[in-house]
């Protein structure tokens, strides 16, 4: 791209200069406006760069796509057959982020550790609003979305403590919608998956509703012990008791069947209506009134008054 | 009594009022005395008849493009007043400190930043140069449909004035200035900012439509004799091209923001997480709009480039033919990139890779228009006046953010750098290098012609430096810091390294301050010594295009006689073979009369606009009955036209021989 760019920045200023109307001694040529070999240059030449640029984009995009899983650990070390992933599963909630160790039965609170040079596969979504998932040091960023699941697969090759955050506003609190990421040795990962154990107790259902309620700048927090379905169950929109499964309805039975399921009558095609019901029974703020005005949120500006 | 109040107030309660924020209070004062000394002012020199009946019902295509920069320009110092307190809030909110902007208070201010800039500063300031220079160019005596201009407008300042009172009644929204949802859904802002947001653009957003619709109808139908469409003007060119993407673009905006009121009023679930909503159906259709708005301001601001090229290199446009189809390829274009914006949402990377690529592919187009801007300088004659110093600052700064921008077009990049303050930095490089650059550029070489004497040359050199200086002094840093990984929209900041980076960026604003402040100086400095900056000849650029070949400023019907085109550069060609400008034989002119309705129509808009935010719906009702009512009244006003006598026609044209004798 530079070898179009410097020569255009050098013209510019070089025409500039040459041209300008003191310069008596420059050629002025007032109807020369046309020259086919300029022309063929000038489209020509940015036409062949962006061939080039578009191949080498078009096999970057599959090369580096988020969802292709690792081949490679770093540029020369494939991984190791039999090598089994560390799946973590990633919430974005307002304002801070829930990560679940499927394979090890645990979760924490804005706070991760990957053992280094292991693949990570991770399973994101949010439960409110749009999100994105970013550590700049292990990969590219990815969004975080309610009711779908995005995939992300990393590794980092090196030890260290690394930031990571939301690159997608999200709200009041998102500027402390921040959390530790730790490269760490297997022993070390091992001590860490230890201590997160011995944390608080089980995240179940009932905790993870008390948890995505908003806080902002949220402490680290583990939990030793989960709920195995609760990812799915965030990504499908139904850790509330009584709420219909996304899957039920978009699986392969259809919604008739998801009715039949939760409901009971075979013959009513259709569900319960608060049993779709997600963002009205709301997560910000207390439930709202008859009005659709959502009292807690409009107390917000006008304390003083109170 | 409760009833009662909520009837006729709706939502809207003594608490919207917020007196307790003495940043707005501040404001607000200020505000206050500013407007009111100007109000006493008119009223002090009787001046509301003349705004009235001169202005304000003005169906004079020049006095509407007028009235387009007038409020583009303060709708500037708004947006700019937020730009100048992110900068500021982020420059300070380091070391533990929180800033002095609660995230409630900044999070209005970069979503109403963004809105203001984009739907109340460059649009109205792009369509105010359309309006005002194609219709000349082409030879015409107005627009297709005077009315529905003057309509157009007053809709545009009833937007602006519906985003204004968000400042001082309730609050602006705190969503970005895309407002995605599901956080612009009544679940995630039951506040009224969102309503403020969806009912301003959607008003504005009428205004443009038909604004746009007009310009194409003018352009396709009332061109000169001999003017082919190869013989167009490029200004033309871009704005036949720019109104295209404008019909096309506008309505789908205008379809995504009545869906998602319909989520918030009627509990809809377009774009909501339950009930099967789907929010990326709302970031799609935004972006089908949103893509081709940015090259609705940049096509304009390329063809006032090329104009100020040509004129002050002495030369035709190198190129012409490939720099219409360069714009008409850009047009097409703009429609097959908009995925580009969210790469990072996780379509599968054969997606990424064609709308990487289609975006890369845009580059080529506007390649050979910066070639052919530099071959036009080729063997030129280059006369350094504002107009052709802002060109090349352009094209010097621009040629840097195209580059950033092919960077960004590349996937694996962008899962890097997308929500960076280095893309913040790329579309600052572009909007304000592109299209804020053509603009004073234009605003430069066209005031002559609109008010018959030239812009202060030294007050605006000094305006110049600052606002280039200072934009390098603003945004170079942000590239610096997108690369280290700092996202757009930060409150605070823990690593106290990239405070300087942030303190530098606010330097550059303070710098842009005093360019602006300059701007004012020059405009001011102008008007006083209009008299020894008077321009006589109606040409004082030595112009090529039929706009120079009329006095400056025009007459209310442009032409006396409409004029006949034998060439590319019309003007320049009549002057070359020695065209006499004919100074008797004049004829009465039929030309539209001023009407009252725009103004009618946009006051009770704003009335709708205002009820719906806050639910109050008989205003609601009776604002929209009102509308239709007048509406229809209008299709009954047959005094729509009137005869210059051709007694006028002569005085006028006789003074402008006088004038071209003196002169010479």
């Amino acid at each position: 791209m530079l070898l179009v760019i410097i020569p255009v920045l050098f013209l510019t200023v070089f025409f500039a200069w040459k041209y300008r109307q003191a310069n008596r001694e420059a050629r002025y040529d007032p109807d020369w406006d046309h020259s086919t070999q300029l022309e063929l240059v000038i489209w020509g030449a940015p036409l062949l760069i962006i061939i080039w640029l578009g191949a080498l984009t078009w096999m970057g995009t599959h090369l580096l796509d988020p969802y292709r899983p690792i081949e490679r650990i770093d540029s020369d070390t494939p991984v190791a057959a039999g090598t089994e992933p560390l799946e973590i599963e990633a919430v974005a909630l307002d304002w801070k982020w829930l990560f679940i160790y499927p394979q090890y039965g645990v979760a924490t609170v804005n706070e991760i550790a990957a053992p280094v040079d292991r693949p990570i596969r991770f399973r994101l979504t949010s439960s409110t609003v749009m999100n994105a998932f970013f550590i700049p040091a292990l990969a590219g960023q990815i969004y975080a979305m309610p009711g779908m699941e995005t995939k992300l697969h990393a590794v980092i090759n090196e030890p260290g403590e690394f930031g990571g955050f939301s690159s997608n506003y999200s709200g009041a609190g998102y500027s402390g919608m921040k959390f530790e990421f730790h490269g760490v040795d297997s022993q070390a990962f091992d001590q860490w998956i230890a201590k997160v154990r011995g944390g608080e107790g089980t995240l179940d259902r009932a905790a993870y509703l008390e948890l995505e309620k908003p806080s902002e700048n949220a402490p680290v927090r583990y939990f030793g012990a989960t709920d195995p379905s609760l990812f799915d169950d965030v990504v499908s929109m139904c850790v509330e008791p009584g709420k219909l499964c996304l899957r039920d309805i978009h699986g392969p039975h259809g919604s008739a069947q998801a009715a039949e399921a939760h409901g009971g009558e075979g013959h009513h095609s259709w569900a319960p209506p608060d049993a779709l019901e997600y963002d009205k029974t709301t997560r910000r703020g207390g439930p709202m009134d008859a009005h659709g005005t959502n009292e807690a949120a409009m107390d917000h500006g006008s304390e003083e008054e109170h | 009594m409760d009833a009662l109040t909520h009837f006729l107030f709706g939502k809207l309660t003594w608490s919207a009022i917020p007196y307790h924020e003495p940043i707005l209070v501040v404001t607000f004062i200020v505000v206050a005395l500013i407007g009111s000394s100007v109000l006493f002012a008119i009223t002090r020199y009787r001046l509301w008849g003349y705004l009235w009946s001169e202005w304000f019902t003005s169906v004079d295509h020049k006095k509407i493009g007028i009235m387009y920069m007038v409020l583009g320009v303060i709708m500037l110092l708004r947006g700019f007043a937020d730009a100048i307190m992110m900068r500021l809030q982020q420059a300070i909110a380091f070391n533990g400190s929180d800033g002095y902007l609660p995230s409630h208070h900044y999070d209005q201010i970069f979503t109403a930043h963004g809105v203001i800039m984009i739907f109340f500063v460059a649009m109205p300031m792009v369509t105010g140069m359309m309006n005002y220079i194609m219709p000349l160019q082409i030879g015409a005596r107005d627009v297709s449909f005077p009315f529905l201009n003057n309509f157009s407008f007053w809709m545009t300042v009833s937007g602006a004035v519906i985003i204004m009172m968000s400042l001082f009644i309730g609050e602006f929204a705190k969503t970005g200035w895309l407002a995605y949802p599901p956080l612009s859904g009544i679940a995630y802002s039951p506040d009224v900012g969102v309503d403020y947001y969806i009912w301003g653009l959607q008003i504005a957003g009428i205004g443009t439509l038909l604004s746009g619709v007009n310009l194409i109808c003018t352009i396709v139908k009332m061109r000169a004799p001999g003017m082919t469409l190869m013989r167009m003007p490029i200004f033309t060119w871009t704005a036949l091209c720019t109104n295209i993407l404008i019909v096309a673009a506008f309505p789908v905006l205008t379809a995504v923001l009545a869906l998602l009121m319909l989520d918030r009023y009627v509990g809809m679930n377009f774009f909501t997480n339950d009930f099967g909503g789907n929010s990326m159906m709302y970031v799609n259709l935004i972006w089908i709009w949103g893509h081709p708005e940015v090259y609705i301001l940049i096509l304009p601001v390329f063809g006032i480039f090329s104009e100020v090229t040509s004129t002050f290199s002495g030369k035709r446009l190198f190129g012409y033919t490939s720099m219409v189809y360069a714009t008409v390829v850009i047009t097409i274009l703009s429609y097959l990139v908009w995925l580009h914006h969210f790469f990072t949402m996780g379509s599968g990377a054969s997606v990424n890779s064609f709308f990487g690529i289609t975006t890369m592919v845009i580059s080529i187009p506007t390649g050979a228009k910066i070639f052919n801007w530099l071959f036009t300088m080729y063997r030129g004659r280059i006369r350094f006046d504002l107009p052709m110093m802002w060109t090349v600052a352009f094209m010097i700064t621009f040629v840097i953010g195209g580059m950033t921008g092919v960077l960004l077009a590349v996937p694996p990049v962008d899962f890097v750098l997308h929500n960076s303050l280095f893309l913040i930095a790329h579309f600052h490089n572009v909007i304000i290098g592109g299209v804020l650059f053509g603009l004073f550029a234009g605003m430069n070489f066209w005031f002559p012609k609109a008010f018959g004497f030239r812009l202060d040359p030294f007050w605006g050199k000094i305006s110049f430096w600052f606002w280039v200086g200072g934009f390098y002094v603003a945004f170079m840093p942000l590239y610096v810091l997108g690369l280290m990984g700092v996202t757009r929209r930060l409150r605070v900041f823990d690593d106290p390294s990239l405070q300087v980076w942030f303190v530098i960026a606010a330097c550059g604003a303070a710098m842009i301050a005093v360019g602006i402040g300059a701007f004012l100086m020059q405009l001011f400095v102008s008007i006083r010594n209009r008299e020894a900056l008077r321009d006589t000849t109606g040409d004082p650029w030595d112009g090529r295009t039929l706009e120079w070949s009329t006095s400056s400023p025009p007459p209310a019907y442009n032409f006396a006689f409409t004029p006949v085109v034998h060439d590319l550069d019309a003007w320049t060609d009549m002057k070359r073979h020695g065209y006499v400008r004919p100074e008797d034989g004049f004829i009465p002119i039929h030309m539209p009369k001023n009407t009252g309705t725009g103004v009618y129509l946009a006051g009770l808009s704003v009335a709708l606009g205002f009820a719906m935010v806050w639910h109050i719906w008989w205003l609601a009702i009776v604002a929209f009955v009102g509308m239709i009512g007048v509406t229809i009244w209008h299709t009954f006003n047959y005094n729509r036209d009137y005869s210059i006598p051709a007694g006028e026609v002569s005085a006028s044209e006789n003074e402008r021989t006088r004038l071209l004798g003196a002169g010479a």
